[in-house]
């Protein structure tokens, strides 16, 4: 039930994000979303891509470091009160390391994409307490609605 | 009467009886050489007659040891300089092997043997791998790069002069040398301790337990390494990790070698003459003083070398070593003497950093280092490349990394450095290695 979430390291200055950027769009591989995560040195370009396994490939060849890593993503309803829920599941199971969330185009649901320190044992928490947690097709089904 | 050593103990060879003969009789033999060998290359090598000219002074100069302190010392530009064959003191029929290491500036510098030559680099490589305990029997995983690098071929030919099994694997291809070394129940292994490193990260990652195998000893050299880094080694995989010391402008591997005792590298002096001089002055130390390590071959016929300054510093210990071998001993070389600045009063050499990266990240990244000046007072900033081994998605670990490494340099150096991660390939390499330091301190103000 895991997907696999791509890391880019970019040094913060400008015209960093555009090679990678430019290199996927070439490939045709698309960028489901992404998020980036800054410091006062250097930038974290975490994306969700169509293709991971080609386009980790074509980075590192093109001389990026890449980092995979595996990801939880959770769908919840977009409205107050739903990612408490989800937390809740949590409290005592697993660290959240990092999130990021994005909401569906034409849909009252939103897609978490959660990094923890133990994933397998936080996908068990999720379901035991009924929530949905999504395949690689489904993230990715999801978003291109 | 020479005193022969346990066997298992020290790891003995026949070929190691030079390492064990009467101190007396050394510098006799010593002395026999190095007339020959400044005979000879008077006679064939035009750049040394030269030099001897302009100083008035002929072979017959030399009557005793010290008397090599007239002779003029010869430096690595000279072999660039002379390129490709110009310092040979035989004819290229005698020639039976050229080996060549990367330059600095472009062109290789180039390095010739006679037969005769090659049986002396081979006994000198078996006397090292006897140092390091090895014998008939051991299979010996060669990880050195065969070609044009004299790591390959020198410990390739001691390993088999030994008598052992030498599997001649040469480098990179970490997961096929991890598969060889078990499958093939491999007892030692020749490569760079970094290159160790990197193979005992990869093997933890397939879930290969070095520990477990029958692997015992690492034969370890052509780079700078710690006394920190052999602790990390010998412990994770359960081995006794040797350094080796060689450069191919006097043979290649089998210049010095550690033995079972582990202080101090053996020079094997019946064939590499030592001497400790001030790199300033060029004025020779006394044993055990710290200085730069000048080397003269002794017995050498395509290439003789005077006086080489390798610009490694070091010092020749003093105590008779515990192994019972009466051959001197030089200091592991932590340092070279040609790449050192000053910052803030303190010096500071590009290998102490490198031993400080190697020491956290495990393999040895590409960085730079660049010296400022802000309101007067002297600022080192550390660039290193981020690499796959250590990058990670979470902030959080990469600058705990960052942590880690301004600790390990502030250890190292008393010095307090701002280390800085850059992108992959975003240092500028020029031909061959990168440009080590950018000094950007502007002196007028």
């Amino acid at each position: 039930m895991k997907i696999h979430q791509l890391s880019l390291f970019l040094e913060n200055k400008p015209g960093q994000m555009i090679g990678p950027c430019r290199l996927l769009a070439r490939e045709n591989i698309n960028i489901r979303t992404l998020t980036l995560a800054d410091t006062q040195q250097f930038g974290i370009l975490r994306l969700i891509v169509s293709d991971w396994k080609r386009a980790a490939g074509l980075l590192t060849e093109a001389g990026f470091v890449v980092n995979v890593a595996e990801v939880v993503a959770v769908e919840v309803p977009d409205r107050p009160g739903g990612l408490s829920a989800i937390l809740e599941a949590l409290e005592n199971c697993v660290n959240i390391e990092y999130m990021y969330a994005f909401p569906f185009a034409s849909a009252d649901r939103a897609v978490l994409i959660f990094r923890f320190d133990k994933p397998d044992d936080a996908i068990t928490c999720l379901q035991a307490a009924g929530i949905n947690v999504l395949s690689d097709v489904q993230v990715y089904d999801r978003i291109e609605k | 009467m020479i005193k022969m050593p346990d066997v298992c103990q020290t790891g003995f060879h026949p070929a190691s009886t030079p390492d064990y003969i009467p101190v007396a009789r050394m510098r006799e033999l010593q002395l026999r050489r190095l007339r020959a060998v400044v005979a000879r290359a008077y006679e064939h090598v035009a750049l040394f007659r030269r030099r001897l000219e302009e100083r008035s002074l002929g072979p017959e100069c030399i009557r005793s040891l010290d008397d090599i302190r007239r002779l003029p010392f010869t430096v690595k530009s000279d072999l660039r300089d002379t390129y490709p064959f110009g310092l040979f003191a035989s004819p290229m029929q005698e020639v039976v092997r050229l080996h060549a290491s990367s330059g600095t500036t472009g062109k290789p510098i180039v390095v010739a043997y006679t037969k005769q030559d090659v049986d002396v680099w081979t006994s000198v490589m078996v006397r090292t791998l006897a140092a390091c305990t090895l014998h008939e029997g051991d299979i010996i995983q060669n990880a050195y790069g065969y070609g044009l690098f004299t790591g390959g071929l020198g410990a390739h030919y001691g390993a088999e002069g030994l008598g052992a099994t030498v599997v001649p694997i040469s480098g990179g291809n970490t997961e096929r040398q991890i598969m060889i070394m078990k499958d093939f129940g491999v007892t030692a292994i020749c490569c760079t301790p970094s290159y160790f490193i990197h193979l005992l990260d990869r093997a933890g990652d397939l879930g290969v337990d070095i520990r477990s195998l029958p692997l015992r000893v690492g034969v370890f050299g052509a780079e700078p390494w710690t006394e920190s880094m052999r602790r990390h080694i010998e412990s994770a995989a359960g081995i006794k990790a040797y350094d080796i010391y060689g450069l191919s402008e006097i043979i290649g591997p089998g210049v010095a070698s550690e033995c079972y005792c582990q202080t101090g590298l053996h020079v094997f002096e019946d064939h590499f003459y030592p001497e400790i001089i001030d790199p300033d002055s060029g004025e020779t130390l006394p044993d055990g003083a710290e200085g730069e390590l000048v080397l003269s071959t002794l017995s050498k016929h395509a290439m003789p070398m005077i006086r080489y300054r390798t610009r490694d510093i070091t010092a020749i210990e003093t105590e008779p070593c515990p192994c019972g071998r009466t051959i001197r001993r030089i200091r592991r070389i932590g340092r070279r003497s040609d790449d050192m600045f000053i910052v803030r009063g303190i010096n500071v050499f590009p290998s102490q950093i490198e031993s400080a990266l190697l020491a956290v990240e495990g393999t040895m990244p590409h960085y730079q280092i660049i010296l400022t000046r802000q309101k007067g007072l002297d600022e080192i900033e550390v660039q290193i490349e981020v690499t796959p081994e250590v990058f990670s998605d979470k902030i959080g670990a990469l600058e705990d990394l960052n942590r880690r490494l301004v600790k390990a340099l502030d250890q190292t150096l008393g010095l307090r450095v701002n280390v800085r991660m850059v992108g992959p390939r975003s240092i500028a390499r020029s031909e061959g290695k990168a440009r080590r330091v950018i000094d950007r301190r502007d002196v007028s103000d």
